[in-house]
């Protein structure tokens, strides 16, 4: 079982989570009296809300791999979860789906066959995709509400205990895992990742994977918009916007190599539990927008430097 | 001729980046109702704040990085100046130099992250960018400070009210009417950023841009000119945050405010023709580059509402217009891979 094997990065991933519950307790016990962080429901909540992080950083880590990045996430989730709100019923959800699929291979051919970087070119796809929703909805109030879909998928839980959206998240996860194990495409992303050139004369139809890829990050943005929507009922503008560093940060958190070809889907899944933790016991032990801000930034930066430290340039 | 055409080949961006934003500005200046030396002015003050950030981020674009901290360092920069710069007199001046201090200090500190810790730039500075964020929220947790306004008056006006506004001089003539936006730029880049590029620490940072393993091999102090690139650019974001203090007469810890000149000095970086690769560009093409943007959003402003372009002038479309635009400049790019004759150089 490859895909259950701890390495470096997931180990000292797992080991800081511990770490923000021993200290959220102890703070929590010395001020309150109480240990609500250890509860099964505080817990199933973070989980609850952490999916929409883990099903963005899923998608973000398919391009991360290639070597690429994907800015226009953000307004695809948006725009995902406002235009099926907007239209509503199942129309609306499968729209919201289309619109990942179309932003995705915009994206993927622009990167691939026009090879503009994909770190500008998907940043004027997110332009754009902000633009039509100003010249969508903008002028008068659109129909916002959640769609029975997304409520399902974002708010709903089944038993009043199992959230659908952590389903969700470990349906997607089951998905990514055996494609990037158990598929040539999988394997093809790796081998782009460490050398394209390479791949291209292995013989590789090496844009089609860059463009699969592409579509399968703006197709989770587009999941996790939808499901988002569902949690707050409704979808607004720039609901997307805290989503973009933190699934980076996620990914990279994980183990997984910034430049592309290196890292593990179960990294993935520790840095976004890792994150959503760290940003719920900031707030919980009520500390001000401003230090959660530094601790956050700090403790990527810690967990970086002992285990994602590059090689030594020498030739 | 030959030596003309190979000139021409070396600064094929910047010449393109010259020529969008002469042809965007001429757009402009054309349907613009009451032009004059004023509308100049107030551009400049829309403009050079963008274009600092963006020289910030070309910085640390050519030594084959990028910087996602250079709008959070210009808003702690800004929040920071709100405190320093409400002073008179020389305190002023050393109110200035403290907040380019804190700018260069910014930037060293990304620097050290990342040549001693051994980390990727782009994670590197997204958590410092974080973290500055964070301190800007510290020293202004609502928006607020007033700066002196004589000397934020003085220096977002032309030169004439630069020297009428402490008694200096009255009337230059045409000099006076330059906006002293366009004096600050022209003195960092003669001051800071020509100097250094003649520096061998600042070949090097072309050097390690272009083939960081070649230039080891070479003998460049690859450390030192990564250290100094990434502390360039906090020095330049540090400029940007000095100026949006003067133009806003107060602070404030917008973020989202910084992460939007972050994305947008990206484009103009791109757009000035320097390669995200590293090694190659300057800081000229970048400088046109946050222009062309700027100039994008001007000409809106200014379609008349009776033309056949009239459409353009809703406000609801300005969003989708420079998006479209902005993706169109970025992909004039690509016209490198219909010359292209072996596929494999796509991939180098």
């Amino acid at each position: 079982m490859t895909a259950l094997k701890i390495d470096k990065p997931i180990a000292i991933g797992i080991v800081f989570i511990f770490a923000i519950l021993a200290v959220g307790t102890i703070y929590t016990l010395t001020h309150i009296g109480t240990a609500p962080l250890l509860q099964p429901t505080y817990l199933i909540q973070q989980l609850h809300f952490g999916a929409f992080l883990g099903i963005t950083a899923a998608g973000m880590m398919m391009v991360i791999l290639l070597g690429h990045i994907d800015l226009s996430v953000p307004w695809t989730l948006t725009a995902s979860a406002m235009l099926a709100a907007n239209i509503g019923g199942v129309t609306g959800d499968l729209t919201g789906l289309g619109v990942g699929l179309a932003v995705g291979l915009v994206n993927g051919l622009g990167v691939a066959y026009l090879r503009v970087p994909s770190m500008i070119f998907t940043l004027g796809v997110n332009t754009v995709l902000l633009g039509l929703m100003v010249m969508l909805t903008g002028g008068h109030a659109p129909q916002s509400a959640a769609t029975d879909l997304m409520l399902f998928i974002g708010r709903d839980r089944t038993f009043d205990v199992i959230p659908h959206s952590v389903v969700l998240w470990i349906l997607v996860s089951a998905a990514l895992v055996f494609m990037l194990t158990r598929t040539s495409f999988g394997r093809y992303m790796y081998a782009i990742g460490n050398r394209e050139s390479a791949t291209y004369l292995s013989g590789v139809n090496t844009p089609w994977v860059i463009v699969g890829a592409f579509v399968i990050c703006s197709l989770c943005a587009s999941i996790a918009g939808l499901a988002l929507a569902g949690y707050s009922a409704r979808a607004f503008q720039a609901m997307g916007d805290p989503y973009l560093l933190p699934s980076i940060a996620a990914v990279v958190l994980g183990g997984t190599h910034i430049l592309g070809g290196r890292g593990r889907y179960a990294g993935t899944v520790v840095g976004v539990i890792l994150i959503v933790l760290l940003q719920s016991v900031l707030s919980l032990m009520q500390m001000d927008e401003a230090y959660r801000q530094i601790i956050y930034g700090a403790v990527i930066v810690v967990m970086l430097l002992i285990y994602g430290r590059g090689d030594r340039v020498q030739s | 001729m030959k030596t003309l055409r190979i000139l021409i080949g070396q600064n094929l961006g910047l010449l393109l980046a010259i020529g969008m934003f002469v042809v965007l500005y001429a757009l402009y200046v054309g349907m613009h109702p009451r032009y004059s030396m004023n509308v100049v002015t107030q551009n400049g003050n829309e403009m050079l704040a963008l274009i600092f950030v963006s020289m910030a981020q070309a910085s640390a674009v050519l030594v084959g990085g990028l910087d996602l901290s250079v709008g959070p360092l210009m808003t702690l920069t800004n929040t920071f100046g709100s405190h320093v710069l409400a002073g008179t007199g020389g305190n002023l001046i050393l109110g200035v130099l403290a907040c380019l201090a804190v700018g260069t200090a910014g930037g060293f500190m990304n620097g050290v992250i990342i040549v001693y810790g051994r980390i990727q730039p782009i994670i590197a500075t997204l958590a410092t960018g974080a973290f500055f964020i964070g301190l800007a929220l510290l020293l202004r947790p609502s928006p607020g400070g007033r700066v002196n306004g004589d000397f934020s008056w003085a220096l977002t006006n032309d030169i004439n009210e630069f020297g009428y506004t402490y008694g200096w001089w009255e009337d230059l003539g045409w000099f006076g009417l330059l906006p002293m936006q366009f004096l600050i730029l022209l003195l960092v880049l003669l001051a800071v950023w020509f100097p250094f590029k003649r520096t061998v620490v600042g070949r090097g940072v072309y050097a390690v841009g272009s083939a960081e393993g070649a230039a080891y091999m070479s003998g460049v102090q690859v450390d030192r000119s990564k250290l100094a690139a990434f502390t360039l650019a906090g020095f330049f974001a540090g400029c940007a945050g000095v100026y949006l203090t003067l133009q806003m007469g107060s602070g404030n810890a917008d973020a989202p405010q910084a992460g939007e000149y972050t994305l947008r000095s990206i484009a103009a970086v791109v757009i000035g023709g320097t390669s995200l690769f590293g090694g190659v560009g300057g800081m000229v093409g970048t400088i046109f580059g946050a222009m062309v943007l700027r100039a994008i959003t001007f000409i809106f402003r200014v379609v008349p509402e009776d033309s056949i372009f009239g459409f353009m002038a809703s406000p609801l479309l300005q969003p989708l217009f420079e998006g479209v635009i902005l993706l169109l400049a970025v992909s004039l790019g690509a016209a490198r891979v219909f010359r292209i004759r072996n596929r494999l150089l796509l991939y180098t």
